[in-house]
């Protein structure tokens, strides 16, 4: 098990005060909120930054675990096993359900201090409003850009908590499969009735949702239900015209380059981008794309063209 | 917990290309309460048509709205006007970035 050092997480020092303690996590959940931030590890440090708040917000525990960095100089990462009885004498009390968005704890804060409440961030939490009926839980998933044009089972394994035999509870993983309709669209949600959480005496489960992501693709840029491609053209090409095989997600097409075309001219394909009763369109975005001049041959060509024209760039602009 | 087997195929439904929805609806999809939802309203949160409440139809953009509106309301203590700006900032930011992200900009920051 790896020692967790929750001051280091926190960015405080080790005799920061509660209210330094209180600052720096606010500050630090607005930096790493998984709705706000595009970091693609956000999600990861918002946990481990609610997991470190959980310990040093609570008087009782950031005693507790103070006494274990006591001893040693432990430091994140280092294989860890806490002392036998590292615990005795000091008396946790439940607590609240970690002060904001704190859930899935690590190993380390569940050996120390058991399992806490691990609701929050991406599942629900409390607003219940029918007693009787389970929650809805939300999720995310990440499918590909092909699995909209084309439709798609794609299996998605959940997290969630139950409450065991003990009757604590306990994270369990669920894997489903999920039909992932054709045409749905990067931050749209999909419903699964009845996968949510089970309802209370025999209630009915609330429904599952999943908010959909895209797999940023190498070639294909979605935005809303419409589809971008950068397509780079010589300068001839846009210039004379040209007809120029490009990829659409549903395969090659011929696309003709209209003559006088500007580096950003956009080419429609309508109805080629995500399908749906509404269909988005397909763009291709021109690039005027520069052959390197490296041979004699070459760079006379290129004083050739230079000759041919009389084209001063800058012409229309000022200074 | 009914089916487990993970070889059932779960059909799904989308919930933003549902036309219209009732604050019934709304309210039964993010699981928020109607006081809660007026309360977003009266912020400008969501914008339903319609006059009275009984009568609102909300598109089905408002899911997404309402959904982090109350993460962050839960994660970050912020009230109904600071969850509407950040969402409207929000919206801004991902539009400028899909943009930079057309004119060929490629870094990654």
């Amino acid at each position: 098990m790896e020692f967790k050092d929750y001051y280091k997480v926190m960015g405080v020092e080790r005799d920061a005060t509660q209210d330094e303690i209180k600052r720096a996590y606010r500050k630090l959940a607005r930096k790493y909120h998984p709705d706000v931030s595009k970091a693609s590890d956000a999600e990861q440090r918002f946990k481990e930054v609610g997991e470190a708040y959980a310990v040093l917000k609570d008087p009782e525990k950031r005693v507790a675990y103070d006494q274990l960095g006591a001893g040693a100089d432990w430091k994140t990462g280092q294989d860890f096993r806490p002392p036998p009885n590292w615990d005795q004498g000091f008396e946790f009390h439940g607590g609240d359900s970690g002060g904001g968005g704190a859930h899935e704890f690590s190993d380390f804060f569940e050996t120390l201090f058991g399992q806490e409440d691990f609701r929050g961030g991406f599942t629900r939490a409390d607003h219940g409003r029918f007693t009787a009926r389970g929650e809805d839980t939300f999720a995310r998933i990440v499918v590909d850009l092909q699995d909209s044009y084309l439709g798609a089972t794609r299996s998605v394994t959940l997290k969630h908590t139950e409450i065991g035999a003990d009757g604590r509870p306990a994270l369990r993983n669920r894997t489903l499969s999920v039909k992932i309709p054709k045409g749905v669209r990067p931050g749209q949600h999909i419903r699964l009735a009845k996968q949510g959480s089970a309802g209370a005496g025999g209630g009915e489960s609330g429904d599952l949702f999943l908010e959909i992501a895209f797999r940023p693709h190498p070639k294909f840029i979605v935005e809303g239900k419409d589809v971008y491609l950068n397509l780079r053209v010589a300068p001839w090409e846009a210039e004379l015209g040209a007809r120029v095989k490009t990829s659409t997600p549903t395969g090659d097409v011929d696309l003709t380059i209209p003559r006088h075309s500007k580096t950003g001219g956009k080419l429609r394909l309508k109805g080629r981008g995500l399908p749906g009763k509404e269909p988005g369109d397909f763009y291709a975005v021109l690039q005027i794309a520069l052959p390197p001049a490296e041979t004699e041959d070459q760079k006379a060509a290129y004083r050739d063209f230079a000759s041919a024209f009389d084209f001063d760039p800058r012409r229309d602009q000022e200074g | 917990m009914a089916k487990e087997n993970p070889n059932d195929v779960l059909q799904s439904e989308i919930i933003e290309t549902r036309r219209e929805m009732s604050l019934y609806d709304l309210c039964e999809v993010c699981t928020v309460s109607s006081e809660r939802v007026v309360q977003l309203v009266d912020e400008g949160l969501v914008e339903p048509v319609g006059r009275e409440p009984a009568e609102w139809r909300f598109s089905g953009r408002s899911v997404r709205r309402v959904v982090v509106a109350e993460r962050l309301s839960r994660d970050l203590r912020l009230n109904a006007a600071g969850a509407a700006l950040v969402l409207d900032l929000l919206d801004e930011v991902k539009q400028l970035r899909q943009r930079l992200n057309r004119l060929g900009d490629t870094d990654e920051s």
